[in-house]
């Protein structure tokens, strides 16, 4: 396997143009002629597919959802990020680039991150022109707020729903082209396989969920926009039908899959309460910007927050990091939350949570101005733990979020297989090893809108695509390996649920390649998956049966595939013997205790090659080169 | 923890020409800080190792945005919170003892599929007719070109957080989509970048909705009481007074 970055030659501000120059184009009356999947309809999925079918491309597009409005890019609270400095406060193209590449811990490509910051203020004129409902100043110009890991506000937000607006933006554009007939849409729709005809990914498998049919479809191109898989570890803040089976599928094709083991866990989420537990919620980030963290300065102190004196509260962010103070990036954030509770100072029922304090900025500002600018964040927080946050601090935790891993792809959003094109969450293109808030929505626009409809074309123009299709033997072949593997699932009838399977895996993962990891705990935790997934395949409980509206047998399927990902995962977080942004490993840390990178060893993508059934994939690795910029540890201080 | 008891009479239906019926289920001990979703999910656990199917609800993000979650809860969409979405609805405010009757959401246009799941796709043909601002990809003017005044953004927000699950049709006597296409309508003719398509829209949705199989809005107010998103029925107001407008004063079709 040959990883090619496929990046273009010049200086990196130029590249993106240079780029556009030279590609290949389809003249718009040859368009029509190719067909295109796209998987997936967060924002990724629906930008991409609505400006594809823009351009006159026949798109299908398929989700798991009853409607394609319904993509978890729609929890997404607190904003967008933007280069447009608006506020006048020192920002630009490079700061965000900048801010961005350093927030990732220097684990992204230059390029590619570039980009991102270049085309950010392209998507905040497109999504306004779309009606998207941003805030606004007085005077009627776009308001901005100020996010972890950055010194300008250059955060565009409506009101905590940011990612709803965005993602009804995209959908509606998507509907669009629905009515004129470019886009079609199959709702309740789940990819089983991906299918490779002479090299090239030629189309798909997949289970409609109302009737439990396998069916496949043939096209030019297949688009894979299908998320994270934070719910490997079970709990998490993705939605409950977020998973991993799309691109684990894809990497059992080919695809190679870059960097598993740098999951973002997310500092301010509501603390876990109970074993029934199917979800946590994330309040968004941007809580940090008024609200201040503390836990009390003696370890064991159980009275209730009011009554702890101000001297014998521990601010511990703003007395370790003075510049950054409460709004340092997530990782640093996370794991200093975990110090401290495992110092015995944490607090709430289980002493797994530190505080979150909005009564100075209320005293400051008043309540009036607080609740307008996190209203629904209160009553949302409000309505799980039924305590209101005005008049008592919030209790938050860490929890798996984002997962920066994904698949490997090259500056043209493709994968290793030719004609895969990896989008949003799902490709491990942009954030590195960490990334910074506000950045995720900025990122699947980025490669929906802006970067697939400008690099497919070159795909289709210099790639040799026979006629072909869903009567190909390969086709029947992933049909019928997609059939087999449901009527083993239904067939085992033992005494255990798919659910109980994945929580016993989350537990293993949370414990062991979670927030802080080392080699002794991953060792242990790789030794134990394949005792897992044989008590799987000889003890699952699935009912009813595959031709029906299932919902037990979708869960059943992929859950067995969390089962074989968290290998790769494992293996990832092994061979990775630095710390670096979220991937913490207790051997590599400073004096501080402070995460230590080793840019000689490892500064790299780590890409896993697929070997076959019980063989130990293949580690490659792309080399990050970095021209533009000057690699330095992290300091927030 | 607080715990309480539960008689459940759930909705059952294998498929949406077959017959319905409710049958009675005991909650077992559920802790108040649950969630009614994860309740289901306990109950759904036990139905699965004891042979019987679970109940089969729609659900997804389990953080009231998704709108994806709803059921009829005691006669009354998405249960009895305000503002709140069947996933955002806890445990706590139920007594020991409660029966609770729980049905999906009901309506000529939402076809049943299987339990508590019905289809919800004429929301989507709605939307295809016209809710959106037709501007293609790329050029669009700079994002601050055009000033919106706070306060309409703001309206237009308002009307905009509508998260399509289909309460309001479920609550209305009538079966009646307006809620949702007003909300639609408002954010769109509120802000200055909908101008342009004002009349085609508010004509094109209104006869979707018609063709579909949607009621007329009575004014009976039910579908604002249901809205886990507190969407006021003065955006119906303003549907009917754009449809008028439209419809008398528009040139267009």
């Amino acid at each position: 396997m040959q990883l090619d970055h496929r990046i273009p030659s010049g200086p990196l501000t130029e590249k993106w143009d240079r780029f556009r120059f030279e590609t290949k184009l389809i003249n718009p009356a040859n368009k029509r002629k190719f067909e295109i999947i796209v998987v997936g309809a967060g924002l990724a999925g629906a930008s991409a597919s609505a400006t594809l079918g823009e351009l006159g491309y026949n798109v299908k597009t398929f989700c798991i959802q009853d409607s394609p409005r319904r993509g978890h890019s729609i929890a997404a609270q607190g904003g967008i990020n933007a280069a447009k400095n608006y506020q006048n406060d020192g920002d630009s193209v490079w700061r965000l680039f900048y801010d961005t590449i350093k927030g990732g811990d220097f684990r992204a490509r230059e390029a590619n991150v570039y980009r991102l910051a270049q085309i950010s203020n392209q998507i905040i004129d497109q999504c306004v022109a779309q009606g998207v409902p941003f805030a606004r100043e007085y005077g009627g110009l776009l308001a901005n707020r100020s996010f972890g890991g950055a010194q300008v506000s250059r955060t565009f937000y409506a009101r905590g729903q940011t990612g709803q607006q965005l993602l009804l933006g995209a959908y509606s554009a998507m509907m669009r082209q629905v009515k004129a007939g470019k886009v079609t849409l199959h709702p309740r729709s789940e990819m089983m396989d991906l299918v490779v005809i002479n090299g090239q990914a030629r189309g798909i498998v997949t289970r409609n969920l109302i009737t439990g049919a396998i069916e496949s479809y043939a096209a030019d191109a297949v688009v894979l926009a299908t998320g994270g898989y934070g719910n490997a570890y079970y709990l998490s803040t993705n939605a409950m039908a977020s998973n991993v089976t799309a691109t684990w599928r894809a990497y059992k094709r080919g695809a190679a899959f870059a960097n598993p083991c740098f999951v973002q866990i997310h500092p301010t989420c509501i603390p876990v309460h109970g074993t029934y537990q199917s979800k946590l919620t994330l309040m968004s980030e941007s809580l940090r910007n008024d609200a201040r963290v503390w836990v009390p300065a003696r370890p064991g102190d159980k009275r209730p927050p009011a009554e702890i004196p101000e001297p014998e509260r521990d601010y511990y962010l703003e007395k370790k990091y003075p510049s950054f103070g409460n709004l340092v990036p997530r990782d640093v954030a996370s794991r200093n939350a975990k110090e401290q509770c495992d110092q015995g100072k944490g607090v709430g029922d289980t002493g797994l949570a530190v505080y979150l304090d909005f009564s100075e900025a209320i005293n400051r500002l008043g309540e009036a101005a607080i609740r307008r600018k996190y209203g629904n964040l209160f009553h949302m927080y409000e309505k799980i733990t039924g305590q209101d946050p005005v008049k008592e601090p919030m209790t938050i935790y860490p929890a798996v979020h984002y997962t920066m891993g994904g698949l490997w792809v090259d500056y043209h959003l493709m994968s290793t297989v030719p004609g895969l094109f990896v989008l949003g969450e799902a490709n491990f293109s942009d954030h590195g090893a960490n990334r910074l808030g506000a950045s995720a929505l900025m990122q699947g626009l980025a490669d929906g809108y802006f970067v697939l409809p400008a690099t497919i074309s070159s795909h289709f123009a210099e790639s040799a695509l026979l006629p072909i299709n869903t009567s190909h033997p390969a086709f029947t072949e992933a049909m019928d390996t997609t059939k087999g593997r449901i009527q083993r699932l239904l067939s085992i009838n033992g005494t255990r649920t798919p659910d109980e399977f994945h929580r016993e895996l989350g537990l293993l993962l949370w414990d062991h390649c979670g927030m802080a990891r080392n080699e002794a705990g991953l060792t242990l935790a790789l030794g134990r998956l394949p005792k897992l997934k044989k008590r799987f395949w000889q003890d699952l409980k699935v009912t009813g049966n595959g031709a029906d509206l299932n919902q037990t047998l979708e869960r059943a399927g992929r859950v067995a595939d969390f089962i074989e990902f968290a290998e790769v995962m494992i293996l990832d977080a092994l061979s990775r013997q630095e710390s670096c942004g979220c991937h913490f490993r207790e051997e590599s840390q400073t004096g501080e205790h402070e995460a230590k990178r080793m840019d000689d060893t490892y500064s790299h993508v780590s890409a896993w090659e697929y070997q076959g059934e019980a063989q130990t994939p293949k580690l490659h690795k792309e080399p990050l080169v970095f021209e533009n910029i000057q690699l330095s540890q992290r300091s927030y201080k | 923890m607080t715990v309480i008891h539960l008689t459940l009479k759930i909705w059952r239906q294998t498929g949406p020409e077959s017959k319905g019926s409710f049958k009675t289920y005991e909650s077992g001990p559920l802790a108040t800080a649950m969630s009614f979703l994860e309740m289901l999910d306990v109950l759904n656990e036990r139905l699965i190792l004891s042979g019987e199917e679970p109940v089969a609800f729609d659900h997804d993000c389990r953080e009231g945005i998704c709108g994806m979650c709803g059921a009829v809860i005691n006669g009354k969409a998405h249960g009895p919170e305000k503002k709140t979405t069947l996933c955002q609805l806890h445990m706590r405010h139920f007594r020991d003892g409660d029966t609770l009757v729980i049905e999906p959401f009901r309506s000529r246009a939402f076809k049943l599929v299987k339990d508590l799941i019905v289809d919800r796709s004429a929301f989507d043909a709605i939307i295809a007719e016209g809710g959106y601002i037709s501007v293609n990809t790329g050029g669009a003017p700079d994002a601050n070109a055009i000033p919106v005044p706070a306060f309409t953004a703001e309206q237009a927000l308002d009307a905009a957080e509508c998260i399509g699950c289909g309460a309001c049709v479920a609550a209305c006597p009538n079966g009646s989509a307006m809620l949702f296409v007003g909300a639609k309508i408002s954010h769109l003719s509120l802000l200055p970048q909908g101008q342009p398509e004002r009349s085609k829209r508010a004509l094109a949705l209104v006869k979707k909705m018609d063709a579909l199989g949607f009621g007329n809005c009575g004014n009976e107010q039910y579908c604002e009481k249901a809205c886990p998103k507190g969407i006021s029925i003065s955006n119906i107001a303003r549907l009917n007074r754009e449809f008028m407008k439209a419809a008398f004063c528009s040139v267009e079709e």
